[in-house]
């Protein structure tokens, strides 16, 4: 049906008759590629280009406003026997599966209970949204008020509540700067798995659970053998593309913490962005974003294989 | 299903978890807002209670926009949105058209570069960017943004319309072809005007990523006549020691309203194209 039009005799007469510009415009192929190749250019110039250019830059020594000297695999080898690489590396890991984890959960239970029928149900949906729409920086630095030192609001209740005081130091203590900003990185994304995985749970056929019910499936046994079988599609999507764009964070750290104390909290972005701006050395900064690279490109290829096939 | 709870069992079951949920989401914003109405003297004031403004005042605010180039940075922010939300819906439309409808070699491979394109976070990119933009000397100018933010607006909106376009049926298409029409015609007069919830939603997606954007112009505006206003707040706002946090949160605040306003009026196109399942998390 598709192409039945292009073989119309009405269509092809016609075609022959205009002049031979207008029917080489016409053929699917030249109108398609004359159509991208200026998004295509741009795209090249802008994304293609400096994604070759910053594997040269890792391969060089290269500080700020110099230019660079060829050095081979040396700047990684510098990130290998780097004890702070080491560290960013674990702690992005560790960031990205933790937050995930409770973003996954979280979102499957955000979406069970906006699943029932009550009333003003899209202004809850439209309130839950927020945290995920309301720019990053912004509201992360409301986080960073909630957690001050001095004045923290977090820490009044807990006082309130019976804590000794002057309760956790969540910026200032290594492992619970870690807890602070997974935490912060879950109150952001979790809306998005939840809003997601709740267009999901629409479209499960009622008469799938009435089915089951009738049969004598309880309500543990109609979410684990309908619902999360139903959901798998959508659950692995959102994940994966959560998984990247966490693995590659750095706006809420650099706003928090700086990757500190300590690099407690520095992630590849963050680490990077110290080398290459900080201490100006492009080329080793390079060579640390693109260590993100073989996680990443395993990430994305496998994604890009899966929208595909949709 | 029927458990035989009565309504109050019922009630209860659906809003204790959606009110935690909703309690959690929505303190970050309250707080912002009832630290930028208190006076100093309240907000550093250990004995009074926090959770309420007791003598609520307005002098944060007059501060923030007298005191700061708030209202710049904000024009900054809408102008740099605008321009590459615009460029983006363009190109991404000339990415898009001829993949939802023509069948031509290499299609579907460049559906995937597109894709992938669309997955690579900033991170990656940034270093070798900031070294493109000094050498075209376009370090500090709001041209630095609009022409680096398409690199991850396009494939996204291209993405999000691809699949749009696809849900539009080909007929019309097809009578206005028979009837004579040229390829480029067809696509501007008939199915383009089609499109334009496909258009809405991207839009918007397209315009809340600007405003979220931080790392390219954190790197390339440093100057703060040209700064946008999450690196305003970040780097002019936030001042050592100096106590500060009533301007600060009056200016997360402003900042996040233009975000909130489009949002709420487009819920639904946003709640589509969101879960038409594909946006950076």
């Amino acid at each position: 049906m598709t192409i039945a039009s292009e073989r119309l005799p009405v269509l092809t007469h016609a075609a022959r008759r205009r002049a031979p510009l207008s029917v080489l415009l016409d053929r699917q192929s030249v109108f398609s590629w004359l159509m991208m190749a200026l998004p295509l250019a741009f795209l090249a110039a802008l994304v293609g280009y400096p994604f070759f250019y910053g594997i040269l830059l890792s391969l060089e020594d290269r500080p700020v406003a110099h230019a660079g000297t060829f050095v081979g695999l040396k700047n990684f080898v510098t990130d290998l026997h780097d004890a702070v690489f080491w560290r960013v590396a674990i702690n992005t890991f560790v960031y990205t599966g933790v937050a995930t984890l409770l973003k996954m959960v979280g979102g499957l239970g955000l979406a069970l209970a906006m699943n029932q029928h009550f009333r003003m149900k899209n202004l809850v949906r439209a309130l839950l949204l927020l945290p995920f729409i309301v720019p990053t920086v912004l509201s992360t630095v409301a986080w960073l008020w909630m957690l001050d030192p001095a004045f923290s609001v977090v820490n009044r209740l807990l006082v309130a509540l019976g804590w000794p005081k002057p309760g956790p130091s969540w910026l200032g203590d290594p492992t619970l700067a870690m807890v602070s900003i997974i935490i912060i990185n879950t109150w952001r994304g979790l809306p998005f798995y939840g809003i997601t995985l709740l267009a999901g749970l629409q479209t499960v056929p009622s008469e799938l659970y009435e089915a089951a019910s009738i049969d004598g499936a309880g309500g543990w046994a109609r979410f684990r053998f309908i619902t999360l079988p139903l959901l798998r599609p959508i659950i692995l999507i959102v994940t994966l593309f959560s998984v990247i764009f966490t693995f590659a964070d750095f706006q809420l750290v650099y706003v928090l913490t700086h990757g500190g104390p300590a690099n407690a909290t520095q992630l590849f972005a963050t680490y990077a962005f110290d080398i290459a701006m900080g201490a100006g050395q492009l080329g080793l900064g390079a060579s640390v974003a693109l260590a993100m690279l073989p996680a990443l490109a395993l990430l994305i290829v496998a994604l890009t294989i899966y929208l595909r096939r949709e | 299903m029927v458990t035989g709870q009565g309504r109050i069992g019922r009630a209860v079951r659906v809003w204790l978890p959606i009110g935690f949920f909703l309690v959690v989401a929505l303190f970050p914003f309250y707080w912002m807002a009832i630290t930028s109405i208190k006076p100093n003297a309240e907000l550093y004031n250990k004995n009074v209670m926090p959770l309420m403004v007791h003598a609520p005042t307005l002098k944060h605010y007059v501060d923030l926009l007298t005191q700061s180039s708030f209202l710049l940075w904000t024009w900054n922010t809408m102008l740099v949105a605008v321009v590459a939300t615009a460029i983006s819906l363009v190109l991404g439309t000339m990415l898009a058209y001829p993949l939802a409808r023509m069948r031509f070699a290499g299609a579907s491979l460049i559906a995937m570069t597109i894709a992938a394109i669309y997955l690579v976070p900033q991170p990656l990119l940034f270093i070798p960017l900031a070294d493109v933009i000094n050498r075209l000397n376009l370090g500090n100018t709001l041209t630095s943004v609009i022409l680096t933010y398409p690199t991850m607006l396009v494939p996204f909106c291209a993405w999000l319309l691809l699949g749009y376009f696809k849900t539009i049926p080909k007929e019309l298409e097809e009578a206005a072809r028979i009837d004579g029409a040229s390829r480029l015609q067809t696509m501007w007069t008939i199915f383009l005007p089609l499109c334009t919830p496909g258009f809405i939603s991207a839009g918007i997606f397209a315009f809340t990523l600007s405003q979220n954007e931080f790392l390219y112009a954190l790197i390339f505006l440093t100057k703060s006549s040209v700064r946008t206003v999450p690196v305003g707040v970040i780097a002019e706002l936030i001042r050592g020691d100096v106590f500060y946090w009533g301007q600060l949160m009056a200016g997360a605040l402003l900042g996040s309203i233009p975000v909130a306003l489009i949002y709420s009026f487009f819920v639904e196109h946003y709640v589509a194209g969101l879960t038409a399942g594909s946006v950076k998390a």
